[in-house]
């Protein structure tokens, strides 16, 4: 069995990520989930939070999602989401800074939106 | 300079602002038209993938959700109609406007009553204009469509369309936009888009792929409620920026037959103000040697 399987992280508007990896942990409605190679068949529902991606060559991608899909066949895994961001494209000052106004809002989908971001940029 | 030349002239004048004008159009369009064209060819990664996830849900289980069962007796229809919010597109918006209306026949004469919705300035104008009822509408975002906006044009749709037929929801979901072909062509089309037929969405899969059994994670039921809406909005944003698209090069091939005709206006005018001017020194030419004979035949006459 392919000790490795094909991941695509594509938000609407774009394809985020695309590669070789080895474990992808992402979190679904029911909880935390680990996919790896040989992994059977699964569609899931996504919640926002932070994806991780072990890739093949030992290094690590983390992104953030915003809503979604994930579905693995074949080794192939598919990341679908509305809003997806790689860790290094977010500015953490400016989550900060988001978080903060969403907090003074009270504007709770905002709030965890930055929430997600900001963890996803500093577990990188 | 003659009263008929310095009419020549400042038509000449004119007509080459305005062809300079719709030179610079034609290369804006032309620009726009390859950014909407990436842009739609970025979306389609996740229109596929939403696509191949769709087909399997609804081949893997036997789910009933009401975005895919037909009503028996579907009495009202909703058409979502995707025009520009700015003209000077040649045939585009009237052509959509017309693949619309022939739809809206079509279902009143099959019995339903058809709910309108409008993108774009443009199709508003022409329902407001004729005082037809238009249901919703959405303007300003029809150059560069967002996923945002797609979102906002889905949501009070396909809220319609789970409500009860009662209420005032739909059974039906109908969309017009205009098609990218390719540069040269695009065309204005009707297409059905709920209730989904699923064979249809496995049909645009590649034949021969053998969809596993998939694990559904909580359930199907659930992952096909988060799934299909999701699915409605990708179409959508897809017509929108194909849409946004056609419009471009409509917009660059009706700036670019300006720009001829004006070449040729001018070159009809040059001609014309050649022949004026022309006229006029044959004229100043006759007048002068007429002229000096006149005057010769008086002074040889005082002569005598």
């Amino acid at each position: 069995m392919a000790a490795e399987l094909h991941v695509e992280l594509v938000a609407a508007d774009r394809q985020v990520w695309s590669g070789e990896a080895t474990l992808v942990v992402a979190r679904t409605t029911s909880g935390d989930i680990g996919v790896m190679p040989g992994h059977q068949p699964l569609l899931g529902v996504l919640e926002s939070g932070p994806v991780t991606i072990r890739t093949s060559d030992g290094g690590t991608v983390v992104a953030a999602v915003h809503g979604g899909f994930i579905s693995f066949a074949d080794d192939k895994l598919s990341l679908l989401a509305e809003i997806a961001e790689l860790s290094d494209e977010i500015d953490v000052q400016r989550v900060e800074r988001e978080l903060e106004r969403a907090k003074a809002e009270g504007d709770a989908a905002a709030e965890r939106r930055a929430d997600v971001r900001l963890r996803a940029a500093t577990t990188r | 300079m003659g009263a008929q030349l310095r009419v020549y002239k400042r038509r000449i004048r004119s007509v080459t602002a305005t062809k300079k004008i719709t030179k610079a159009m034609e290369m804006i369009a032309a620009s726009r038209v390859v950014k909407a064209q990436r842009k739609v060819v970025a979306s389609t990664p996740y229109a596929r993938e939403l696509t191949r996830a769709v087909t399997a849900v609804g081949t893997g289980s036997n789910t009933k959700h009401p975005l895919t069962t037909e009503a028996e007796n579907p009495t009202r229809a909703a058409v979502l109609l995707l025009t520009s919010d700015r003209g000077l597109a040649g045939a585009f918006n009237s052509n959509a406007i017309k693949a619309a209306e022939q739809l809206t026949e079509r279902l009143e004469r099959e019995g339903k009553q058809v709910d309108t919705y409008v993108v774009g300035r443009r199709g508003l104008a022409h329902y407001n204009f004729r005082e037809r009822k238009v249901t919703e509408s959405w303007t300003g975002f029809t150059d560069e469509p967002t996923y945002a906006d797609a979102k906002k044009v889905a949501a009070p749709l396909i809220e319609a369309i789970e409500r009860d037929t009662a209420d005032g929801g739909v059974d039906e979901l109908h969309i017009v936009y205009t098609e990218f072909v390719s540069m040269m062509t695009q065309t204005a089309l009707g297409a059905r888009l709920l209730p989904l037929r699923l064979d249809e969405v496995a049909e645009e899969q590649p034949k021969g792929e053998i969809l596993p059994l998939f694990d559904f994670e909580p359930s199907a039921e659930d992952v096909l409620d988060a799934l299909l809406p999701r699915y409605v909005e990708s179409r959508i944003y897809n017509a929108l920026l194909q849409s946004a698209a056609s419009k471009h090069a409509a917009t660059r091939r009706a700036m670019k037959s300006a720009t001829d005709n004006a070449g040729e206006l001018i070159n009809t005018l040059s001609r014309l103000a050649n022949a004026a001017r022309q006229a006029e020194i044959t004229q100043e030419i006759s007048e002068i040697v007429g002229g000096a004979s006149a005057l010769a035949d008086a002074t040889a006459g005082s002569d005598r």
